[in-house]
């Protein structure tokens, strides 16, 4: 790898320990990604707030100590400088106000709360939420990025044509205090051509379709790039988030085109690069059916226990659709729901009265975290239902539990009744 | 015994009783690190450990936690103690990293058809060479 004159200042210690350990490691991760330098990045996106799962491990509950460790591979703890790069917190373990939903005791939120202030001391944007695009961090067409969360970098990469590959947290703050990343991977233009195609041949409209054709299109291409053709396809932003979140659970997917829509290509060829797909796969109402099965195929009891939206992270139209659902209805006793959004959004939900709505029928809107992330349920639940794909994937394997999915219609609705409608 | 000859990508050598996954891992969602065990509901391999095993996989998948649950893999002693794989990308590269273990790719010989669960693996990461030993 070559390295620049700041590079070598960087490994030769001379800006302390905490710098030498990242770009030491951004060295090794970059060369067994085959990168033949560094670049500069001054938009980083990570996860850095401990709670429990890590303080538990380290044995002890000290920032400092869990960065030092769990952030930058280091046996001990060093000081770490202001970070280089903008920086923001991803989604974290908990919620910042309305943490006793969780089942937390006072001293994790204590130490949770010691890990956000050392993050804010060294410059980090405490966003924390896994749709950091939608609370002010928007990268531009073309910018080079270090973002963790799978469904930010597909959508940052895809929707808004700025350039990532996913980090992990080690990497990130890595990032985060050096301003540099490998350039290889989704930084280059050639690896973000399309090289399989998918055509859509069933009707996708619905949010509902867009995770299904999400979670469909990560089953058959893994890790490689596609791009859609197909009629009909006008996916709003929402749309767009649940695709990708979907695409990027099920596969490995981090960049697609869809000709009109996303910003790198304009037509099939551009997107493909001129050349031909490796692979095509038709998606059709077999396939739609197939996935649907595929998410639900933990499920088996139709008494449903909680209801999960906001997953990634809900916009302000879905916030707005679940008050709508639930006006003037009441969720069943025996059943919870939570919606899921950025503390940001919350604060205008509130203001505009959704938040009041959802309390009203008995749920609660909760933002900086999710089930999964904070590995959190309502007491005694069994059988959840989503109308996330994504969630639908990992809660299960998580938390094992039953999960059903569906709109946010159906998750709704069987709030209120409390049974996912029979088949 | 059968030797396999590769790329070495991390160096130093470790032996161990493989665990083949027939498909990619998620690490976030797909492993339980205090365990070291695959708990992804549809993975073929689900309710397998590679706890002190060499992991024999395609590749990384799924989401960005992947460094970090193995990361806390080797914290708790459920990490494995050598990966052989045919496919990679910035999770593993980076998963890598962090675990510090032996590890080969693009072997002379297709992994899946060579090594199966169970057989005693040594890895040497600074040679790329992969012995399989088979009890007969």
């Amino acid at each position: 790898m070559r390295l620049s004159p700041a590079d070598e200042r960087m490994l030769s210690g001379e800006d302390g320990l905490a710098v030498q350990a990242a770009i030491e490691l951004l060295v090794r991760y970059g060369d067994l990604m085959g990168a033949d330098r560094l670049i500069d990045t001054d938009n980083v996106c990570g996860a850095n707030i401990f709670g429990p799962r890590h303080a538990n491990v380290l044995g002890t509950t000290d920032p400092a100590a869990l960065f030092s460790r769990f952030s930058l591979d280091l046996d001990g703890p060093v000081d770490v400088p202001p970070f280089r790069a903008h920086s923001c917190q991803v989604i974290g373990p908990r919620d910042r106000e309305q943490w006793d939903v969780q089942g937390l005791a006072p001293s994790d939120v204590d130490a949770m709360n010691d890990s956000e202030r050392y993050l804010a001391e060294k410059g980090v944007d405490l966003l924390s939420t896994c749709t950091p695009y939608q609370v002010g961090n928007v990268p531009r067409f073309g910018e080079h990025c270090a973002w963790m969360e799978s469904s930010a970098v597909v959508y940052i990469n895809a929707v808004l044509g700025a350039r990532t590959n996913t980090e992990g947290r080690e990497s990130s703050a890595a990032s985060m205090l050096t301003g540099r990343t490998p350039y290889c991977g989704y930084h280059l233009d050639e690896h973000r051509l399309a090289t399989h195609l998918v055509d859509v041949t069933h009707p996708v409209t619905t949010i509902e379709d867009w995770n299904l054709l999400g979670y469909w299109v990560g089953e058959q291409v893994h890790d490689a790039v596609p791009v859609l053709t197909g009629t009909g396809l006008a996916p709003d932003p929402v749309r767009l988030k649940q695709f990708g979140a979907a695409a990027a659970s099920s596969g490995d997917v981090e960049m697609y085109h869809l000709p009109g829509v996303t910003p790198e290509a304009r037509t099939l060829e551009q997107a493909l690069g001129g050349r031909s797909p490796k692979a095509t796969s038709v998606y059709d109402a077999g396939a739609r059916a197939a996935t649907v099965a595929s998410l639900c195929r933990t499920a088996v009891d139709r008494d449903v226990d909680f209801v999960m939206i906001g997953c990634p992270h809900a916009s302000l139209p879905q916030v707005r659709e679940v008050a709508r659902l639930l006006d003037g209805r009441r969720i069943a006793d025996s059943t919870t729901l939570w919606v899921f959004t950025p503390a940001a959004l919350r604060t205008v939900a509130e203001r505009s009265g959704y938040v009041a709505t959802i309390e009203r029928a008995g749920g609660r809107v909760l933002a900086d975290t999710c089930p999964a992330i904070g590995q959190f349920l309502p007491p005694r639940t069994r059988v959840f239902a989503t109308d996330s794909a994504k969630q639908a994937h990992y809660l299960p394997a998580i938390a094992g539990v039953q999960g059903w999915f569906g709109s946010v219609d159906a998750c709704v609705t069987a709030s209120i009744t409390g049974r996912w409608p029979d088949a | 015994m059968r030797e396999l000859r590769g790329h070495g990508v991390v160096g130093g050598r470790a032996r161990g009783h493989a665990l083949v996954c027939t498909a990619p891992i998620s690490g976030w969602g797909g492993i339980d690190p205090r365990t070291g065990t695959i708990v992804e509901s549809r993975h073929p391999q689900r309710g397998e450990s590679f706890a002190g095993r060499v992991l024999v996989l395609p590749g990384a998948k799924g989401s960005s936690g992947w460094s970090g649950q193995f990361h806390l893999a080797k914290l708790q002693g459920t990490a494995p103690v050598a990966v052989v794989f045919t496919r990679m990308n910035s999770k593993l590269a980076l998963g890598l990293v962090v675990l510090d273990v032996p590890a080969v790719t693009n072997l002379d010989h297709d992994p899946f058809d060579s090594i199966r669960t169970g057989d005693v693996l040594d890895v040497d990461g600074t040679a790329g060479t992969v012995r399989v030993h088979r009890e007969s």
